[in-house]
């Protein structure tokens, strides 16, 4: 199937807030999931005949085991704050890409059904009926979010639309309206261990060939050991680092730190991946069952250490969510979460980040740098949205903005930082996040990497930057196909551990 | 006691019990509602002082407001802050003596209500002149700006030009707090005044209005950013782990 043709935003000076274009981004549909999916989901594949009962039922099934739906849903002033503030909104001009009327979307149909104002005067306070007009918008506007939470940044209240995103999402799965392209990997991550669906095999043969390809490059023999029982670390990574050009650059680096520490670790054929789209379908089980894998490996393999590879989302969920999932981290004292503890070392933060890991070798001289080794290049820092905005690193508040900052600079000599609202908690999401990543929505995709893209172009013609480095699987992934469509040149986007490789002084 | 005094002190009573209990259910509902994942955004305070120091710019500084649009922001504030001085100012009617410090507000309170009708007036303005709020604006967003407007001018009118029977009003309100109903002067503006309070205070519990106590259960503001160290788990998640 031919993709939709459709014009390539032109990059200004600056990032502008466009004039409202109603329905500019109504077409824009991206894959249901066919049935097979959707059974191994445990959802229907198509709507059944009471399916706004069923909707409503597990909208108010959610407003009673979510605060923050519940909250966010009531607060809401209408105030403006965070119209001008969605990359989606700012790329495409379709007032429905607004997170207040993304909100809304739900917010309307909440007034009608659960609320005294909205059952009396729905005129009034902007109440609708749920209809399959309105189902349509859910459908198509709730894979327009990437759930960044630049919002909730800005909103006076902390509205975060990620929640309401999240929980549309869900509600649609529930009725038989999944999404293709997520439920798929659910799925394969599920059945495989991975969401690029590589078997084990596949995964060894990789591996040994990167291997072979290290020593040949710098006449050391570093080791991608995987499932080894007793290593010290195991480090879980996005699947796209065993696979996706530039994401194995990064792998690269991740091996070869290890190797200059002189530490033992290993990868996880039952745990080899560090994504979890379950974030993305608001699925709290879903997602519990995705991390669970990464808990089963850590007792299996009988490690003492956790750490995660170069993922945005899937560090949002190893810090924020793995202690509450799977009890991987500390402070609990209910048997399940022990098991885990009495294993892990407490003189490291479980899960730990793969650049807090790096830049504490680094600055305490335990691995050398040449950082003249990246001399050629001229970097910037992509703050991915689930980091900086989801989660930290390091002890102090705003670590995730430092660490990756440090590391990048103890690594290359040649760095710039973007304009600042674009960075850090500012920062603006890649375009592909949240289960967006998919060739049917590539409209979405391009247009809502406008704001990066606009950013990017400023420090290229002040600082001559060619390389931005991120520390995202998906923003990878995202950039090296949508940045040419701006006339930047793929190779310009990669990993901080591909800096790191480069630098880093092998024994 | 004439058929004024018994419909105004009766809607006051209905009021007033409406206002509490429908603020006291919404509270409760929210505080029982559970948060499952730790949802800060970050970069979030690590301890619960520095929660209730961020709490504390939201709800005194409107921080993130500040941060998002310029415009919104001052007039949002000026409304805010003059809204609080006047209803501190307007303790005088209900209490005898007079608490010290109400007396202090007094002179400030009288010109605050300037500060809250022109920043009103700044946000209705914003609802019509910027596309986007346009956009999303609902009739009762307008009625709700509209209200506050009438109701801040009616207050201005009194204290300014036609002075109202204030020992009267205070007589009135008196008498109600303790059950037995006074006249309520028979002054016209004095009138929409309060029947327009009572109003608002009726739809509060059931409006946008609810931002007020909203903002302290927001779980990305009142979150403390510890997952690593915290293991976070609600009742209904606790449940999944026994069955592993």
């Amino acid at each position: 199937m031919a993709a939709a043709e459709f014009d390539i935003p032109e990059i200004k000076d600056y990032i502008e807030v466009p004039k409202l274009r109603e329905g500019a981004m109504a077409h824009a549909k991206t894959f249901l999931a066919p049935k097979p999916v959707q059974d191994f989901m445990g959802y229907p594949h198509e709507l059944a005949d009471d399916w706004k009962e069923s909707a409503l039922e597990k909208m108010g099934d959610l407003l009673g085991k979510y605060r923050s739906l519940k909250v966010f849903l009531d607060a809401c002033v209408h105030c403006g704050a965070c119209t001008d503030k969605c990359h989606y909104y700012l790329g495409t001009s379709d007032p429905k890409n607004m997170p207040v009327a993304r909100q809304d979307l739900m917010r309307q149909v909440y007034r009608r059904y659960f609320t005294t104002a909205g059952k009396l005067f729905p005129k009034l306070v902007g109440a609708k009926d749920l209809t399959k007009d309105v189902l349509n918008d859910w459908y198509n506007y709730y894979h327009q979010c990437s759930e960044c939470r630049r919002c909730s940044v800005f909103c006076p209240y902390g509205i975060d639309t990620a929640e309401i995103t999240m929980a549309g999402r869900e509600i649609l799965n529930h009725i038989g309206m999944g999404q293709k392209y997520s439920n798929e990997i659910l799925g394969k991550v599920q059945k495989i261990g991975n969401n690029l669906g590589l078997p084990g095999p596949a995964l060894l043969d990789t591996l040994e060939g990167l291997e072979e390809d290290i020593e040949a490059d710098t006449g050391v023999a570093v080791k991608l050991p995987i499932d080894v029982k007793g290593a010290e670390v195991l480090l879980v990574t996005p699947s796209a680092d065993f696979f996706s050009e530039p994401h194995v650059e990064s792998l690269i680096g991740y091996a070869k730190v290890f190797h200059a520490a002189g530490t033992s670790w290993t990868l996880s054929t039952h745990a080899s991946e560090a994504g979890n789209f379950g974030l993305f379908n608001g699925n709290y089980e879903t997602m519990r069952k995705v991390a669970m894998r990464i808990r089963d490996a850590a007792l299996e393999l009988g490690v003492k250490r956790i750490v995660v590879g170069e993922c945005g989302h899937a560090w949002r969920v190893a810090y924020s969510f793995w202690n509450t999932l799977t009890g991987i981290g500390y402070g609990a004292d209910d048997p399940f979460s022990i098991e885990l503890q009495k294993q892990l070392d407490p003189n490291y933060p479980q899960p730990q980040h793969i650049c807090e890991l790096t830049n504490d070798l680094i600055k305490s001289g335990k691995i050398k740098v040449d950082p003249s080794k990246n001399d050629d290049l001229i970097v910037t820092y992509h703050d991915s949205c689930n980091v900086a905005r989801a989660s930290r690193m390091g002890t102090e508040p705003g670590g995730q903005f430092i660490i990756p900052r440090e590391l990048i600079k103890s690594v290359v000599n040649n760095f710039h930082n973007m304009a600042d609202d674009t960075i850090y908690e500012s920062t603006f999401c890649c375009g592909g996040g949240g289960g967006l990543l998919t060739d049917d929505l590539m409209e979405v995709r391009v247009k809502g990497a406008l704001p990066r893209a606009t950013a990017l172009n400023n420090v290229v013609k002040e600082h001559q930057v060619n390389f931005m480095a991120t520390i995202c699987a998906i923003c990878k992934a995202q950039f090296t196909k949508v940045l040419p469509k701006y006339g930047f040149d793929m190779s310009m986007v990669g990993g901080v551990h591909q800096l790191v490789a480069k630098a880093i002084i092998l024994d | 006691m004439s058929t004024l005094t018994i419909i105004y002190a009766g809607l006051f009573y209905i009021a007033t019990l409406l206002l509490v209990v429908g603020l006291a259910y919404k509270i409760f509902d929210y505080s029982r509602t559970p948060a499952p994942l730790k949802i800060p955004t970050t970069p979030a305070p690590v301890t619960q002082t520095g929660v209730v120091y961020r709490m504390a710019k939201e709800v005194v500084l409107f921080e993130s407001l500040f941060k998002s649009s310029k415009w919104t922001w001052i007039f949002g504030w000026l409304f805010h802050f003059g809204l609080l001085l006047v209803l501190a100012r307007h303790l005088r009617y209900f209490t005898e003596p007079v608490w010290f410090w109400v007396n202090i507000v007094q002179p400030f309170g009288k010109y605050a209500s300037i500060m809250m009708v022109v920043g009103l007036a700044g946000l209705l303005a914003r609802r019509f002149l910027v596309d986007r709020v346009r956009y999303i604006s609902t009739p009762s967003d307008y009625l709700m700006l509209v209200l506050l407007i009438v109701i801040g001018s009616s207050g201005m009118l009194m204290t300014f030009v036609a002075h109202t029977d204030i020992v009267a009003l205070k007589t009135f309100f008196m008498g109600l707090m303790y059950f037995d109903v006074q006249p309520v002067p028979q002054d016209p503006i004095l009138l929409i005044h309060l029947a327009l309070v009572a109003l608002l205070m009726l739809i509060f519990p059931i409006s946008k209005l609810l931002h007020a106590p909203g903002l302290f259960f927001s779980p990305t503001r009142n979150q403390v950013d510890n997952p690593r160290e915290h293991r976070h788990v609600a009742a209904w998640a606790a449940r999944l782990d026994q069955k592993n």
